[in-house]
């Protein structure tokens, strides 16, 4: 067989139990993918071929005896984003700060893996500390879509979205502070996957804003994204905001369509939305609705004010996660210091790219003496209200629905002069981190742009902890969506 | 909105040396990203209670028991992560003057 590297998940798990193909030959087709394509892409910072194949081998021998209950990913080859740790390799986060450092334990997430016998590829690229929509802010590089290679992944998952997209691996961990799982999913065409806050431990996971933070799967159907999400999910010592739990998945037969009530908020379509990107989502949504889905229009009266207080919240706890980058523990130092302050100053001032300096900055600036009121308490207050417009409006309908992202990927260079121009990617994204629910990205369509055919994302959001409810629907109508 | 004078006290508070050029542009775009964080102050939120974190919890306890021993064979390779270090020992500037 050949290109096994293009099958999903779930044929793999299936070939794999035949022995239509062994471990070694599935992992030796995405490192082959990988060392024809990924040059131009560039979505790995690291490849650990020999290491592949040897975890590969030994996937082999397990599956040769025949044994029962093989765990779910055994001999599955998975990518994974370069700010969660594995133990003994490089975990950069894209950030000339950490380029030499080197992992002392495994995230639980990576543990939980390495436990259901999946097979590492290697690391993928993300905007520095995952702060951006593009991965143009990688201190190593940009990375290409490999839907249209002038254009942006989107991020700051770009690396494990394209890697996805272009079957550099079989699935894919990313992490979602304000969107950075759905948009670049939306972006390549693949699905992405936010779950609940406090599904999936987060320990391990170099922390950008911690009451947002969450790790999730990147994949190339929603069915792969809930067996990824069953792998990592559930509660963690080590991650005080976990949930004891863990989140049923209900199988297909559990509801139909028909009793599905998706809500289609009036603010979502409005002023900053590319019409092309509109109408191929209110046709797909059109398509549900023959299906059986009942649509309904809703109100989410404070979705104007979620950038705004998402840009509060987020620089103020980056100052404070990022303090911790001062030259003496770990990351890079500076050779010029003379004294203890410089040692600070100037390994940051070398180490932080522009956009987390702009950051930790403002972040600084919000969380100082007098301002603290007015700018952070004040977001926190309306990340209050936009929980509650959520809350009531899931109390009527199963699912809220839109676009991921307001325009499909855009060219190199395009947004990164006005820093607020790149912020607005995310106007559908962070409301759902803010009040802490599940969301998922699928392939809404193509619209075209200059005469090429761009994937689109369709966002769909849960109720919390209803997680295996959107996963099951998601895969219910993931072949309705698309003409 | 920001002067550069604010712009260099809040550097200095961040332990960031700022280059000219830099002082010159995020004075620039913070001032553009505070003018349109603004718009919060049409939310009347007189009578809402912040919602501080992620979750709904409280205060989160445990046992004061070690529940793990991943980082006890590692503690080799903590030490080794410090870029300036002797033996098993962290080195760091003087702290006090003489």
């Amino acid at each position: 067989m050949t290109d096994l590297n293009k099958l999903t998940i779930v044929e793999a798990q299936q070939g794999l139990r035949r022995k239509d193909f062994s471990s070694v030959e599935l992992v030796t087709d995405c490192l082959e993918e990988i060392k024809k394509g990924d040059e131009k892409i560039h979505s790995y910072l690291e490849v650990f071929t020999e290491d592949a194949l040897k975890q590969a081998q030994k996937a082999d021998e397990l599956l040769a005896d025949h044994k029962k209950n093989l765990p779910a990913l055994l001999g599955i080859p998975l990518a994974v984003k370069d700010n969660i740790l594995i133990e003994g390799r490089k975990c950069t986060a894209g950030s000339k700060i950490l380029e030499n450092f080197v992992a002392p334990y495994d995230a639980t997430v990576v543990t939980k893996l390495k436990n259901q016998g999946a097979i590492l590829l290697g690391k993928t690229n993300l905007d520095e500390f995952a702060m951006g929509s593009s991965t143009e802010n990688s201190a190593f590089g940009q990375t290409r879509n490999p839907r249209d290679p002038s254009r942006v992944p989107g991020g700051s998952s770009g690396g494990s979205a394209a890697a996805v997209a272009a079957n550099f691996c079989l699935g894919a961990l990313g992490s979602d502070t304000g969107g950075s799982i759905r948009q670049p999913a939306a972006l390549c065409g693949v699905v992405g996957f936010k779950p609940t806050y406090g599904a999936v431990s987060r320990h391990g996971l170099i922390a950008m804003a911690s009451s947002l933070d969450q790790i999730g799967p990147l994949t190339k159907t929603a069915r792969d994204a809930s067996i990824l999400f069953s792998a990592i999910s559930g509660g963690d010592d080590f991650d005080s905001t976990g949930a004891k739990s863990k989140t049923e998945i209900p199988t297909d037969e559990d509801f139909s369509l028909a009793n599905i009530k998706i809500g289609v908020p009036r603010q979502y379509f409005a002023r900053g939305l590319d019409a092309k990107v509109e109408k191929t989502i209110r046709s797909a949504l059109d398509r549900l609705e023959k299906a059986g889905a009942t649509l309904k229009e809703v109100d989410l009266p404070h979705t104007k004010y979620a950038l705004p207080a998402y840009y509060i919240i987020v620089p103020a706890e980056v100052s404070a996660n990022l303090a911790r980058f001062d030259g003496i523990r770990y990351g890079h130092h500076s050779d010029q210091a003379r004294d203890l302050l410089e040692v600070y100053n100037l390994s940051r001032a070398f180490g932080f790219g522009a956009e987390v300096k702009r950051r930790i900055i403002l972040g600084t600036y919000i969380l100082s003496a007098g301002y603290y009121d007015a700018y952070y308490l004040k977001a926190q207050k309306v990340r209050k209200l936009i929980k509650q417009d959520f809350a009531r409006v899931l109390e009527e309908v199963d699912f809220i629905a839109g676009p991921t992202a307001p325009n499909p990927a855009w060219r190199f260079g395009e947004k990164t002069a006005d820093p607020l121009q790149m912020y607005l990617e995310d106007i559908y994204t962070v409301s759902v981190n803010l009040a802490g629910l599940p969301a998922i990205s699928l392939p809404g369509g193509l619209v075209e742009e200059d005469g090429q055919k761009l994937p689109i994302g369709i966002q769909f959001i849960g109720r919390r902890f209803d997680d295996g409810k959107l996963l099951s629907f998601a895969s219910l109508v993931e072949n309705l969506l698309v003409v | 909105m920001l002067s550069k004078k604010e712009v260099e006290h809040i550097a200095r508070l961040a332990r960031i040396e700022l280059s000219e050029d830099e002082k010159e542009k995020y004075e620039k775009d913070l001032s553009a990203i505070l003018e349109f964080v603004e718009k919060l102050n049409e939310v009347d939120t007189s009578k809402v209670e912040p919602l501080t974190g992620g979750t709904d919890f409280k205060n989160i306890y445990r046992e004061d028991r070690q529940v793990s021993k991943d980082l006890e064979k590692n503690q080799a390779k903590m030490i080794e992560a410090a870029p300036d270090r002797e033996q098993r020992w962290i080195k760091v500037k003087k702290v006090f003057n003489d």
